[in-house]
């Protein structure tokens, strides 16, 4: 995908430089504000794609800072960082105005899959699709059907979900606690990587057999699903 | 600070005080109104008396002039206790009476005036008195007058009276209110020296009840039950951190075995790798463990967390049931979930989800026996009604848990043999049961004959009574609930 415009907004410099040369890694590219106030004027007057903020900043804290973005109007998609991670803590994030939230600590592969994810849904806009294409799969929400190669599979309705979630983030990576997030709306540990089953049994039914498989898993981040033939 | 300034500090002193005072002043106005109110009637009788001596006097000097009135003073004053009589001719000289002389405050005066007098003949003190002069026909001038020493003495027995009973009062006053305050001090003091003794960490003191039940044994009672609370919950912390030191350092240990396996010089880069990999899943399980840990110590802790609301449990049970039914399928184990009837409950759709996905989790671990005996690979989910309560039930038909052992499994890190060896952290029933008191409810642990069956009991929520944040601080830790 194209070169995101990242702002890390982090206290702890040695995380942030860490951040900022992964993203960079990446091939995206990362600015880096050491506190709430020098973050809040770069978040307002830079052009960025996604911001990552720390839930606890100097001057002025991550919360504040995400509703005063807000009021000004500044949409620009936010992710927290929190070391608090209690129950209560996404609740109270989401309500000041972020787009997603991720507990310390974290992977990279993680954070890096849901700033993608932000970022993309910042330039498609809020629209929904209704039909999706990956390669010869293809999927239709409106009258709830799935295809490959114009051969109907049959899914369970959870399935529909999972692969509907997949298919609109095709190209990206997908993480299980996104999956677990979205397709089945629970953050707790699910203590054993149930995700993975339901991903092998999701599998099995729309890969198997099939030379050019399309739901890769990506190793140490998650899935994709992907047209490996283009 | 001396006993006695302490003493005139209490606030039992200081109001003993301020009504001593306001009674004092009280019976002074009492005491004054009346002395006031007898001498305005005294008064008024010896002016109406005088008055009316005078008219008949007078009468009497008309009808026979002033021999008969002569005549009339001398019978008068003959008798004891008598009142004051005094007639003068015009150059002033007595004619008849038995006062002395005409007081000069008298002279040239119509009104009745007090003055002082001394007796004809007598050489007796001079005496205080109420006299009026009326001017007859001829000159002569009549003096009528009042002894007024009874009156006297009557204001000399309220004032006396007045002082008396105020230095009784402010006696009695004083002494009472210093008793009471003293009374009052001594419990006050013993609470404070045993919080004094708490404070310096001895939490197993608890402070002295009187037994009256009055509003000091309330306090000391509330403030009692507050300790015993947090005892418990430092009693949960301590344990919280044994544990901690106990079962953390094992992974800890393995993750920096790992972390030098990768440092080792002959090793390839593959194996570096792999040991890498390595290090972030023991670190991953690490960061697990202590997610779980301050999730049940918050849980246990009972401070309710936000983001509660009104759900369906057995959509719950429906969600986690579908979630785990791949899981299931894949270790050849059958999930039966059976969660039909809608109940509603107050609480935390997240924790609930958890605790629900740690017992099904649990129970595809350690509940499926290893043979291939189809009826013991099974485990059932169900989600059903039992009076006010909803219950969500997990049950498996494995090997069980002996009676003695139920108790101790729901505590942390506790593992039993048979489990030892396989993957977990042994938080997943502590959590549950943990999220389960949390909500108000409870986690009971039974014999599904054979097998575990594991049940969450949690109120239904319009039978649930409303619990505002405050009086969550003084609600009895679960333990002890159940033991009263």
């Amino acid at each position: 995908m194209k070169a995101m415009r990242i702002l890390v907004i982090e206290d702890d410099v040695e995380a942030a430089n860490y951040l900022v040369k992964a993203f960079r890694e990446e091939g995206h590219v990362a600015d880096h504000a050491a506190d709430g106030i020098d973050g809040y004027a770069a978040a307002r007057d830079g052009d960025y794609d996604v911001l990552v903020v720390d839930r606890m900043l100097p001057k002025m804290d991550g919360l504040t800072l995400i509703a005063g973005l807000r009021t000004q109007k500044i949409e620009t998609p936010v992710l927290i960082l929190s070391a608090l991670g209690q129950v209560d803590d996404r609740v109270k994030g989401l309500r000041a105005g972020s787009d997603d939230y991720l507990p310390k600590p974290y992977a990279f592969s993680e954070l890096l899959a849901r700033v993608e994810v932000l970022a993309r849904r910042k330039s498609s806009g809020s629209g929904e699709e209704t039909h999706y294409r990956v390669g010869d799969l293809e999927l239709d929400r409106l009258s709830h059907k799935l295809t490959r190669s114009g051969k109907e599979i049959i899914v369970q309705p959870r399935e529909f979900r999972l692969l509907e979630y997949l298919m609109k983030h095709a190209g990206q990576v997908v993480t299980r606690t996104m999956l677990l997030e979205n397709v089945w709306d629970y953050h707790f540990d699910p203590q054993t990587n149930v995700i993975d089953v339901h991903i092998s049994r999701l599998r099995a039914k729309i890969d198997k057999g099939r030379e050019a498989p399309l739901l890769h898993t990506v190793r140490g981040a998650g899935y994709m699903i992907r047209d490996s033939a283009r | 600070m001396t006993a006695l300034g302490k003493l005139f500090r209490t606030t039992v002193f200081k109001l003993s005080l301020a009504y001593l005072c306001t009674f004092a002043i009280g019976a002074g106005l009492v005491l004054g109104g009346v002395g006031w109110n007898v001498k305005k009637l005294l008064d008024e009788q010896i002016a109406q008396t005088i008055d009316a001596d005078i008219r008949g006097l007078s009468e009497q000097y008309s009808e026979g002039g002033i021999r008969q009135l002569v005549e009339v003073i001398q019978r008068r004053t003959r008798q004891p206790s008598a009142s004051l009589y005094l007639v003068t001719n015009y150059a002033g000289v007595t004619v008849a009476g038995n006062v002395a002389s005409l007081p000069e405050q008298l002279v040239g005066k119509r009104d009745l005036v007090e003055v002082s007098y001394q007796r004809a003949g007598e050489e007796t003190p001079r005496h205080r008195a109420l006299a009026r002069v009326f001017v007859l026909p001829g000159s002569f001038r009549l003096l009528v007058g009042h002894d007024i020493e009874d009156r006297e003495t009557l204001r000399n027995i309220l004032g006396r009276a007045l002082i008396t009973s105020l230095f009784w009062l402010v006696l009695i006053g004083t002494l009472g209110g210093a008793f009471v305050a003293r009374r009052v001090l001594k419990r006050v003091d013993a609470i404070s020296d045993s919080a004094r003794a708490i404070m310096t960490g001895d939490l197993t003191k608890r402070l002295p009840l009187a037994g009256t039940g009055d509003e000091l044994d309330r306090l000391a009672a509330s403030v009692n039950v507050m300790l015993e609370r947090i005892t418990a919950l430092m009693a949960g912390l301590k344990e919280v951190s044994d544990n901690i030191a106990h079962d953390l350092k094992t992974p800890l240990t393995r993750l920096r075995m790992d972390a030098e396996q990768a440092l080792r010089a002959r090793s390839s880069p593959e194996e570096q790798r792999a040991a890498l990999e390595k290090i972030i899943e023991e670190s991953d399980s690490l960061i697990r463990i202590f997610n779980a840990l301050l999730m049940i110590a918050r849980a246990e802790a009972g401070t309710q967390p936000e983001g509660m609301s009104e759900f369906d449990v057995s959509e719950i049970a429906r969600d986690v049931g579908e979630l785990y039914d791949a899981l299931a399928e894949e270790r050849e184990v059958k999930l039966i979930v059976s969660a039909e009837e809608p109940m509603m409950i107050h609480g935390n759709r997240e924790l609930i989800g958890q605790a629900l996905a740690n017992l099904i989790d649990n129970a595809l671990k350690y509940g499926v026996s290893e043979s291939s005996d189809h009826d013991s690979r099974a485990v059932t989910l169900e989600a059903r009604r039992n009076g006010e309560s909803a219950e969500l039930v997990v049950a498996d038909r494995g090997v069980g848990i002996m009676p003695a052992d139920r108790a101790r499994v729901v505590d942390r890190f506790v593992r039993l043999e048979n489990s030892r060896t396989r993957p977990g952290s042994g938080l997943g029933l502590s959590l549950a049961a943990a999220v389960a008191h949390l909500h108000g409810g409870e986690l009971r642990l039974e014999d599904n004959a054979p097998g575990l069956r594991v049940v969450i009991s949690l109120p239904l929520s319009h039978a649930a009574p409303v619990r505002q944040p405050a009086s969550q601080l003084i609600r009895p830790p679960p333990d002890l609930r159940k033991a009263s």
